[in-house]
């Protein structure tokens, strides 16, 4: 059922697949009339692992548990759910794991949904042919792109825009499960489908695709954002939450770099002359907003396994160390990497560490503007290596002095207290994004594969 | 002698979060206009190069008194996940920022 005069309602039950929220609240949107449902499965967010190694942040079963609830909701109202970044960065995997987890759940629960997946990962080979062809450009702060680095990364995602998506719901996909996609993709969607126009569209879709975040409450749940023709209404679905013109407006703030203009794949969304309005004590309504088509360009992601890691953990209550932990840290990397170099012939060349003193200066280093001295102090060595029975190695050598290690007027030698036996943990090997860049592309859908999956009708 | 005002006893909340893996960004929600304004004039681009030794010419800040709000982009300093990122979310690094104290330049 759609809004009066051509409004689509998007509902947005979370800001990510497997977090969870109420089943009354995806009721809610429901009953309000929704007309498709949005929900992002990713982000770059918790760091390269993901997307380096093709797995998931979100466990299996908080997965299916959110999907149960969204796939009954689509298939009652009969309306479509469009699920992006699946598996959290997007990989072919990440949409294999999604779109098996969706089967299990149909199959179960007696659903007759047809599946589209739209496949998001890019060979080497491609995206090293559109840079001999001059078509890639690097985003600020990264530099021009060279082959080598893309032949280094073990997966390379390119970001898709709304046009897939819509191209598979035209098809008659009821469930759009999403390679790597912008988070706004995946809400300004049916809108635009529907022939809504951009700017109201692509700002409705940043300011749910956090779900209850541009709430009052952003724990409450999610949200629901009635686009049309002039602006858009937004409203938690959690009758005890509010949306305020100050909580969605400074939605626009949260994990931006520019709060007033934000590049979607087919131009820019610019908010600067947005005006945002309370209709009443939840409700707020937007106009204003405005999109400039530019250059169709596709956001790439790729990450590379820069070492293996080991990590090793102690604790240190000792006063006098802990009123000397400058001179302990200097005593520790000198007969440290004076063992490496004894016992294995490594030098610092062949091996990185990081040691950090949580309860210190762990987390800002020289930034931090506190002076107060620490009650205890842990310890954290990483150690990286080429591989990981060399940083194993290496995190032993440092065993003995994570355990003993006085300072350097100490007469005697401290026990301190390791966190757990054995003291080492074996990270696996360890990633970093290496692209930063974006594709001219030569249709908006080029980079992008899907598949229809009919729907079954189950006895 | 009394204890100095920061910038963070002006606000609601200070707050910093990476901006995809390669920026951080990071917001001061002040209390009122007044402080706002204070915090409008303290925060600049040699400011926040100096706590978080980084080049001002990298430095991006936003003023919005629609919102009694200053927010500040960086490209981040060290690379997400990496063996030296003590921070992987970098949601803990608003702490400088928050202690500057909050009066008028001279």
């Amino acid at each position: 059922m759609s809004a009066p005069d051509g409004a689509v309602r998007v509902l947005t039950p979370t800001g990510m697949l497997g977090a969870g929220f109420t089943e009354s609240s995806v009721d809610r949107g429901l009953e309000l009339g929704a007309d498709v449902i949005a929900v992002d499965g990713g982000s770059t967010d918790s760091g390269p692992h993901y997307l380096g190694s093709g797995t998931a942040k979100t466990t299996a079963a908080a997965v299916a548990r959110d999907l149960r609830i969204l796939l009954r909701a689509a298939a009652r109202a009969r309306i479509p759910l469009i699920v992006g970044s699946c598996g959290t960065s997007g990989t072919d995997s990440g949409v294999t794991w999604v779109a098996g987890i969706v089967e299990d759940v149909l199959r179960e629960e007696k659903l007759d949904l047809s599946v589209a997946t739209i496949f998001s990962e890019q060979t080497a080979d491609f995206v090293k042919t559109r840079l001999r062809d001059r078509a890639v450009h690097p985003l600020a702060p990264s530099s021009a792109l060279d082959e080598s680095t893309v032949d280094e990364c073990t997966h390379i995602v390119g970001m898709m825009g709304h046009e897939p998506i819509v191209e598979a719901l035209r098809a008659g996909a009821d469930v759009v499960l999403a390679g790597r996609a912008t988070d706004t993709a995946l809400a300004a969607a049916v809108p635009l489908m529907r022939g809504l126009p951009a700017g109201p569209a692509w700002h409705a879709a940043k300011i749910v695709e956090c779900g209850g975040q541009c709430t009052t409450n952003p724990r409450a749940g999610g949200v629901l954002a009635t686009i049309d023709r002039t602006g858009f209404t937004i409203e938690p679905l959690d009758p005890e939450a509010a949306c305020t013109p100050i909580s969605v407006a400074a939605h626009m703030l949260y994990e931006t770099v520019n709060p007033f203009v934000m590049r979607e794949p087919a131009g820019e969304l610019d908010v600067t002359d947005a005006v945002y309005t309370a209709l009443d004590a939840r409700r707020v309504r937007v106009e204003g907003s405005r999109f400039h088509p530019a250059r169709h360009t596709i956001k790439l992601e790729g990450a590379r396994i820069t070492g293996y890691e080991t990590m090793s953990f102690t604790a240190i209550r000792d006063e006098h160390i802990l009123a000397n932990i400058e001179e302990w840290t200097d005593l520790f990397v000198k007969v440290f990497t004076g063992r490496v170099a004894q016992t294995l012939g490594l030098d610092t060349a062949d091996y990185a560490f990081d040691l950090r003193r949580y309860g210190y200066d762990a987390i800002l280093g020289s930034l931090d503007p506190a002076t107060r001295p620490p009650r205890e102090v842990g310890v954290m060595l990483l150690v990286r290596a080429a591989t990981q029975e060399l940083a194993t190695a290496v995190a032993k050598v440092a065993n003995p002095l994570m355990l003993h290690l006085p300072t350097p007027d100490m007469d005697y030698l401290p026990s301190l207290a390791f966190a757990t036996s054995p003291a080492e943990t074996e990270r696996g090997a360890v990633y970093e994004f290496a692209l930063h860049h974006v594709v001219d592309t030569r249709t908006p859908t080029e980079m992008f594969r899907t598949e229809h999956r009919k729907a079954v009708t189950h006895d | 002698m009394t204890e100095q005002r920061t910038l963070g006893d002006l606000a609601l909340e200070v707050r910093s979060k990476n901006a995809g893996p390669f920026w951080v960004t990071m917001e001061l929600f002040l209390r009122d206009e007044a402080g706002y304004a204070l915090a409008a004039e303290i925060v600049d681009e040699d400011l926040v190069a100096s706590l978080h030794e980084v080049r001002a010419q990298d430095v991006q800040i936003f003023r919005i008194p629609a919102l009694n709000v200053v927010k500040i982009s960086f490209p981040r300093p060290v690379p997400q996940g990496g063996l030296h990122d003590r921070d992987v979310h970098a949601g803990q690094h608003h702490v400088p920022l928050a202690s500057v104290p909050a009066h008028p330049r001279g």
